[in-house]
């Protein structure tokens, strides 16, 4: 796409392009967009993990029972956003 | 950018959706993660990029800034799988061409968003989605031939899009 002495890339390249992006499987995306959600379900949790080390390094050694403590699904997203807020 | 750092729900939608694929591409074509790792990452970029969005003070950065973070986080996952494996988890010239070519692939999503919502989506179906010209004349309830003069009609446009994208970047 950087040749100098072409404006852009070609018809077969941009599909090329496209074909290069396929979707990402189902219920990933909605997940991750549920997140501004999810944070708040977790502050309590978060909220004392901060105060009480111990209870933090408990909670890290085991984040699907913390989740399942606080009725949050042990989903990908949710360790994820668990883990990004204790670490 | 600013929508997500005042905590607008929606602008970290749109922020989402904007990368989603292309996260998911870098675990899926750059790594070559299987479903399970690569879920785990495309999750762990996007709850750790919510938490750190603050720190990023050039709206522009955030594409290589997602990028960095996720293939740091791949590096990782392969690193904890090999854990009784001692070669290290290498960086090759083909994982960064990789990258390289999803950056171009996400440009030419975005000059996508500038077509017509009946381009995008037959293009989306052709292409990323890989359907075939019988699915879409099904899913879009048009002539089979329409759906190929269609797709040729929406293709030259974006690339007429692409090469007005480029003309606007070096003026």
């Amino acid at each position: 796409m950087d040749n100098p002495n072409q404006p852009g890339p070609t018809e077969e390249q941009v599909a090329g392009l496209l074909a290069a992006l396929p979707p990402v499987p189902r219920g990933w995306t909605e997940a991750a967009q549920e997140l501004p959600l999810l944070r708040q379900s977790l502050d309590g949790l978060v909220a004392r993990a901060e105060s009480d080390d111990a209870f933090r390094r408990e909670v890290l050694a085991d984040l699907e029972a913390a989740l399942a403590e606080v009725g949050v699904e042990p989903q990908p997203a949710a360790l994820a956003a668990l883990r990004a807020r204790l670490t | 950018m600013a929508r997500c750092r005042v905590g607008d729900p929606d602008g970290w939608r749109i922020l989402v959706e904007r990368f989603s694929r292309y996260v998911y591409a870098i675990c899926s074509q750059g790594y070559r993660l299987g479903p399970e790792e690569a879920e785990d990452v495309f999750q762990e970029v996007f709850a750790r990029a919510y938490e750190q969005l603050d720190r990023l003070r050039d709206d522009a950065a955030i594409r290589p800034w997602l990028a960095q973070m996720t293939r740091r986080l791949c590096i990782d996952h392969i690193r904890a799988r090999r854990q009784d494996d001692p070669t290290d988890v290498e960086e090759t010239a083909g994982t960064d061409a990789t990258i390289e070519y999803l950056d171009e692939a996400l440009v030419v999503r975005e000059a996508l968003q500038g077509l017509s919502p009946e381009c995008q989506d037959i293009l989306d179906r052709f292409f990323a989605r890989d359907e075939s010209y019988r699915t879409i004349s099904d899913g879009l309830g048009l002539p089979g031939g329409t759906v190929a003069s269609r797709i040729s009609r929406c293709l030259k446009r974006l690339r007429d899009q692409l090469e007005h994208m480029g003309r606007n970047d070096r003026h």
